[in-house]
Order: C-alpha cells, then structure tokens, then sequence
C-alpha cells in the first residue's frame, strides 16, 4: 500500500435548497481510488469546482469521506486517535499566502507546528534551523511575513510544514495567487524536497508548465478521476484535456499542432530541447530523403 | 499606506529591552498605568516622563517611530483636551460666549493629554519591543492562574495574537475594497451621517466576508498543523526569568514606591 | 478620447525620510480604441500607474491630461473622470456586496445618479455582454462559480459605461477555460463596443495573443513602449527585470542557434507553427526543385 491511498472514496456536501427547507447533496467528490507512492511526484490537476481540494483535504484528515476510506501511510482517516500522526505525515500547505501564517515573526511561524505537537524546545530550533534551510529563507528568520513577497510566504508555510517532519506534503494551489517568479520560486523549492529529502509531493494546480516534471498525473472532472497516466501520457490526449477546462504547455500545443499539420514528430513533446531536436531532424530527414 | 500604521507593531532591533521577559514588560505596563493614575503634580509626571523616555532610548525603537503611532489615537487626545479645557470649573482666565477657560482647565487638559501619550507610549513601546508570539506567551503564563476559575486564557492569549497578525492586513484590504468601491463611484467623503453610514455598507460586507473567509482559512490551516489547544503543546521560546528581569522587577517597584511617595508627601 | 501622461512622478511619504518612487517621469498617450497590455514585476508600479489613470491615486509630479484636460485643474471632477475611465481590481469578485448579482450590478450606474431603471436597464445590458444570462439576475453573488463572480464585478464597472476599461489581472487564479473565456470577452468588448482596453497580466503568452501594444513598467520607469512584437525581441532586457518573451519566441531562437533557418519574431503557437511549416516546406520544395 502507497503513503496515500483511498478506496472508493466519496464525499457529499450539504446545502440548503432554494427554498430554503430541503437539503440538497452535492457531490464534491465520487468514487475516487488512488494509490500515492512514498517518494513520488504526484500533481492533481483539474479545472475550478472539479472537487481537487476537496480530495486534498482528506489527506490531512480535515475532510472525512462520506463514503470510502482513505489511508495516510496505513491510518485510516477516520481513526480518531490516529488523527495528530496523520497530520504529521501529510502537512499541507494552501492557496492563500496570508491566511496560513500564524505568528508575527517567521521563525516563530515555523515552529508552530512542533510546538502543538509536542516537540521539547531545543529540537524545535534544530528542526525550525534545518527547515528554514530547506527552503532557503535563513536569510529572512527574524521578519515579519508582512513584509514577505507571496513566493517567500508560500517557502516560509512550507518550511512549517516541513518541521513537522512530514513524509508527504500536500499543497493545494500554492502558486494560484503568486506572480510568475514567485510560482518558480515555489515549483523549485518543493522539487528539490522531492528530490533531494525524498519527501512524497500531492501538487495541485491548474498550471500546466507546472506538472511537466511530475511523476505521475491525476486529472479530476465532476468529482472524479477522469485521467491518471505520466506527464507524457496526459499531454498527449490535448483535445481530451481542453474539454476538461485546461490546457498544455505551450511547448507541446506547438508539438501537437505541428504534428496534425504533417509534420512527423513523437506524440507528446514536453520538453523545449526535445522540441528542438526532433525538428532538426526532421529537417535533416527532409533534405536526405530528397 | 498601511505600512504607516505602527500602532501594535513589532520594531525588530536588538536591545535590553526587547531582550526582557515578556511578563516583565506587561509588569511594567501595569505599573505606568499605575503610577500615571496616581500622579497628581508635575513631579510625578515628571517622574513618568523620565522613566518613559529612559526605557525607550534602552529599547533602541527610534522616537520617531513611537511618536507616529500616536495619530490613530489623536482624536482621542484633542477631545478630552477639549472637554477638559472647557469644562472644567475654576478661575476663568478666558470667557467668549458661553464658553470659559478655566486656569485649572489649562493645567487639567494638560495634565489629561501627558497622561494620555505616556499611557500610549507605554504600551506601543511593550508591542514595538515584544512579538505578538513573546506577548501571548506572557500574558498566558502571567495570567496563567485564571485557568483555576475556567477563565480560557490559552485561548484569549491566542486570538490576541492572531488579531495583532492579522490587522495591517484588514487594514490594507480595507484599504483596497474602499479604492475598488470608489472606483464604481461611491463615496465616502461627503454628506451626513445617515448618507456616510450608508455609504460603508459597500464597504463593510465585503471586508465583513472577507474576513471571515480569512479565518475559516486561518482555523484550517492551525488545525492542519496540529493546533488543537493548549494541551501538550510545548514553546520554542519558554518563558525564563534573567537577572535582568529581576532588576527591572526591583527598578520598577522602586519607581512605583517614589511616584506614590511623591503623590503622599507634595 | 485620450489620456496624456506628462511627466507623471509618484512618491510615497514625500518629504520624509522614508520616502520610495513609485513612479519615475512616464510620458505617455493612450488613444482612443486601443487595446494596451502592462506587463512588470510586482512592485514595478503597474497598479501604482493605472490608479493614477482614474484619479485614485494623485501624482506628486507631472500632469495627467483627460481628453486634453488636465484632471488635477481646479474643479474637475474625479467622479465624472471615474467614469469615464472604469478600474476593475485584482480579484474584483471580494468588492461583490449585494444581495443579488442585478443589484449589485447596479450600483455603479446608481451613483453616476441615473434612475433606478435606467441603471436596472444598463446593468442587465452589461451582464449580457460579459455573458451572464438572465437565470443569474437574482441569484445570490457568493452562490455563484469564480469564473461567474469574476463576470459579474467586470459588469460592475461595464454598467458605468466607461470609456476606458482597465483590468488588473482579471484572470488571476481561474482555470485556463475561465482565462480564456474573460480574455475572449474582453476582446469582444474592445473589437465590438469600441472600448478602449487597459490590461494588466502577469502572462507574455496571453499579452502577445490579444493585445496591440505593450507597456513595461520596471521600478516606477516605463521602459519599453510598442507593439508585442517589438517588445519582446527585446527578450533579454526583459529577462533582466523579471521578465520573458513567450515560450515560442524561445523556441524559434534555439532553433535558429541550432542552425534552422525560421523566423524569430514569432510570439504566438500559431505564429511559430506557421513560421516552422514554412521552413520545413522551404527546405522540401528547395531540394526537390534541385534534382
């Protein structure tokens, strides 16, 4: 069994109807098995509304499913008792910069995590030290996060995040409100914890140029999984994905263009050098064939 | 803009004062407060000015930046210098209409605006030197023995703390919601009070939603991260008493002692 | 119409020790009907300058000329101005106030002082330009989808008649459907009602589809004033202040570096398709023609 895997898992909204009497259920998430792998890239994408959060909210147990179950590295979320380790193991960052720092002063921020969990004082500064090293904002300890950039906000919650000592983070939109350097800033720091700490990443976006890099691709529609496959086995399907709301990196809607106008390249071309290459050797085929 | 708003804003230096024990500076707090209602002659304002302006240049927070967290509370301070000016009963030194002022409205409106400043000079000068996490820290302890009468002060200490986190940012919304509005043509400016108090409902349900969105935001990402409570929760920065601390505990009550003597024996 | 830019200078807390320019000496000319894209790294005072344009924000130097009338001349009035020239902020969904979306709709034409008709009559007019039928007249604003929201507060301003429409990053966190969507409805709004269009993006890609000019703002200057074409063949100079040309631009230079002969001016995925066709069927019919 992955860190994360769920079975099934439904989960209802309630609301008021019109009238104001009778309830109605709206279904935010249907029947969704998925089985996340420790150590893996694992992006959800998936247009506003298509019930991306909602899912990511079962991973940290804020949400518990209606239907189904969901195991954080073999807890299940409903175990109450379980509920302070499964937090540890799948921390979560959120969409809004502001709205999830704490404290007044970075460094305080990042130890508010240990601190609720219990952690003796001297091993909080180890791990607050080690995780403002992480994500590189040493330099930035003693301020306040008002004075932050909304990229610095969104390293200084992940490094939070990280002094819980997670195995998996879980972030949902970080980069929907940030500029276009602060999405890289963000983008690089949580590769790097993939890559270098082996730490299990749950990114969710609508940001295509994103996900490119991801191991593994879940896309949700209406609730459920409408696409699970490899960034190349996603972006291949470019008419399947624009009539879920999205998109592809402008790289492979050139690719793809190119590709049904005759000219012979592979199916689905993520990488700008790859590009590149294969249209060099087109060309070459070109002349040699003459 | 409201990066000018430094009323219950950290200063981020190094100094004695900051370095203090949080409990110590409310401490402090508690006695200018103290001694500020005590004082009723100059020498005891004296006194105060002295101690006041002795703790700011150890606390290194320029004077200036204290000085501009007095205009919020301007208003304030022009009213009941007003109101203690004219109408307070005494020798009239001057009389125009029905108005007098008085020779002990002079000194008393005085006397009302010295108190004032101090009084929020002190306690800018505890949240310039304290973070928002260190005041919560030292309130909960302090007041840690209101927990025997149910009194839930883990959690009044943190709402403290998040309130003070989160105003320059509903500042700057309000701010923006306000320029957003009056972009559509509203306006906040002219007419009377019914027209100017319906003029902010537009203004006011959105920063109200806002608001609230923001904090159901905030509670998810605290639970997120384990916060459920002041149960089992350990500190990054505990709370320890140095000896500075215990030298300003003696300074402080000596300070108290020569304000009362000051009061008893002029 | 028009507005004139005449040396326009900004600063914060002038006079103290804290003061920062927000705005350095931008001379500019935004003509009628034009469709203009601002680009900049946040805090490059993009947002500081467009406030300027309706009489937000005042600057401390130069002069600002409406229709060849300065609008800091004694008496001139910036509600008038307000509405001629609309502002739709970031995130405009979080100013949505009423009850229901008409209402709210209606209460920018209700402070230009017209009737309740006539303002219920441009707000329904609005509300169909952007899109929005008449099943969201009287549903509440906070019940409907983001992108819908988005729609509703851009009619807000639409209902002002406004001749001059400024967008600051209208399609900030929506999906790439919903961007594509608002930016296809702004570009009606300009081809069809004649509005002149101020957009402000963090996005070379979309900037280089719709606009027909480009601003770039970098700390308070205005640096580069043409059309996108122009602008972005000045990719280095941008990437030095935080910015880019499009992805495609990067790939018709790599692919002339390595030696393919294509044009490089390209800044749309149509564009570079049509420019590589171009060259491959160059290089076929070249070799062909040789026997």
């Amino acid at each position: 069994m992955g860190i994360i895997k769920a079975e099934d898992l439904s989960y209802n909204y309630i609301k008021l109807g019109e009238d104001e009497k009778t309830e109605e259920v709206s279904e935010a998430v249907r029947n969704v098995s998925i089985d996340i792998h420790a150590g893996e890239f694992v992006a959800i994408l998936g247009h506003n509304g298509s019930g991306k959060s909602t899912l990511a909210k079962h991973m940290n147990a804020l949400l518990l499913p209606t239907e189904g179950t969901i195991w954080i590295d073999g807890r299940d979320s409903r175990d109450e008792d379980a509920l302070l380790a499964i937090r540890q193991t799948a921390g979560m960052v959120f969409q809004n910069p502001d709205n999830q720092i704490v404290a007044g002063v970075v460094e305080e921020d990042v130890g508010f995590g240990p601190e609720n969990m219990g952690v003796p004082t001297e091993e909080i500064w180890e791990r607050v030290d080690r995780s403002l090293e992480a994500v590189g904002m040493t330099a930035y300890r003693k301020s306040s996060p008002n004075r932050l950039s909304g990229g610095q906000k969104q390293r200084v919650a992940i490094a939070g995040v990280m002094a819980m000592e997670p195995k998996c983070i879980v972030l949902d939109e970080p980069t929907a409100m940030l500029d276009p350097g602060g999405r890289r800033e963000v983008i690089r720091t949580v590769r790097e914890l993939n890559r270098k700490k082996g730490i299990t990443v749950i990114l969710i976006t609508h940001y295509m140029e994103e996900v490119i890099h991801a191991d593994r691709i879940y896309v949700m529609d209406e609730g459920q999984v409408a696409m699970e496959g490899t960034p190349e086995e996603i972006f291949t399907q470019v008419e399947r994905l624009k009539e879920l709301r999205l998109d592809v990196p402008q790289v492979t809607e050139l690719a793809y263009g190119l590709r049904k106008r005759g000219v012979p390249l592979s199916p689905c071309i993520l990488d700008e050098e790859q590009l590149v290459k294969e249209i060099l050797e087109v060309r070459a085929g070109n002349v040699h064939n003459a | 803009m409201m990066r000018d708003i430094t009323l219950g804003q950290y200063y981020p230096v190094q100094s004695p004062i900051h370095k203090l024990d949080p409990r110590t500076k409310l401490f402090g707090t508690v006695i200018l407060i103290a001694a500020l209602f005590v004082a009723d002659n100059i020498f005891c304002y004296i006194l105060a000015a002295a101690a006041v302006f002795a703790v700011i240049a150890a606390s290194r927070v320029p004077v200036r930046h204290i000085l501009k967290g007095l205009k919020p509370v301007l208003f304030l301070l022009i009213f009941s210098v007003i109101f203690n000016l004219f109408l307070t009963d005494g020798k009239v030194l001057v009389q125009f209409w029905i108005f007098k002022i008085t020779r002990e409205g002079i000194l008393r409106s005085l006397l009302m605006a010295v108190r004032l400043i101090f009084l929020v000079m002190g306690t800018s000068l505890l949240t310039f030197t304290t973070t928002p996490n260190q005041l919560t820290d030292g309130l909960e302890k302090g007041l840690g023995f209101l927990k025997v009468i149910r009194i839930p002060v883990h959690e009044f200490a943190m709402i403290m703390s998040i309130a003070l986190r989160f105003i320059p940012i509903l500042v700057e919304e309000t701010d923006r919601i306000m320029k957003a509005q009056t972009a559509r043509g509203a306006d906040f400016e002219s007419g009377g009070l019914i027209k100017r108090g319906k003029a902010m409902i537009p203004l006011l349900v959105p920063l109200f939603i806002s608001a609230f969105r923001r904090a159901a935001d905030l509670a998810q990402a605290m639970e997120a991260r384990c916060y459920h409570g002041g149960d089992g929760r350990t500190k990054m920065k505990p709370l320890r008493y140095r000896a500075a601390d215990r030298i300003s505990y003696v300074v402080m009550l000596a300070f108290l002692g020569a304000d009362i003597a000051l009061r008893v024996l002029l | 119409m028009s507005i004139t830019l005449d040396h326009v200078e900004y600063k914060y807390s002038e006079g103290t020790p804290m003061e920062t320019e927000a705005l350095h000496d931008v001379s500019l000319e935004i003509r009628d009907g034009e469709f203009i894209g601002l680009i900049g790294h946040t805090g490059s005072g993009k947002s500081t300058l467009i406030q300027h344009l309706n009489g937000l924000m005042r600057a401390t130097g130069g002069d600002i000329l409406y229709n060849g009338e300065s609008i800091y001349r004694e008496g001139y009035s910036m509600k008038e101005l307000r509405s001629h020239v609309g502002l739709v902020f970031q995130y405009p969904e979080y100013q949505l106030f009423e009850s229901d979306v008409l209402s709210d709709v209606c209460f920018g034409p209700k402070n230009q002082g017209l009737s309740e008709e006539q303002a219920k009559a441009r707000a329904i007019e609005a509300l169909r330009l952007v899109g929005m039928g008449e099943e969201y007249d009287k549903r509440s604003p906070f019940d409907l989808s983001g992108g819908q929201k988005r729609r509703a507060a851009i009619a807000g301003v639409l209902a002002m008649k406004p001749e001059v429409l400024i967008l600051d990053e209208p399609t900030a966190g929506l999906d790439p459907k919903g961007r594509d969507e608002i930016l296809g409805q702004i570009a009606r709004l300009h081809r069809e009602q004649g509005l002149t269009v101020i957009l402000v993006s963090h996005s070379m890609e979309d900037v280089a589809v719709y606009v027909d000019r480009l601003l770039v703002m970098d700390h308070g200057r205005l640096r580069f004033d043409g059309a996108p074409r122009e602008v972005f063949s000045h990719y280095r100079e941008l990437e030095e202040i935080g910015l880019a040309a499009p992805r495609v631009t990067y790939i018709a230079h790599a692919l002339k570096e390595a030696g393919f002969p294509v044009r490089t001016d390209v800044i749309t995925v149509a564009e570079a398709e049509e420019a590589i066709l171009c060259t491959l069927n160059g290089t076929n019919e070249r070799e062909k023609a040789t026997p």
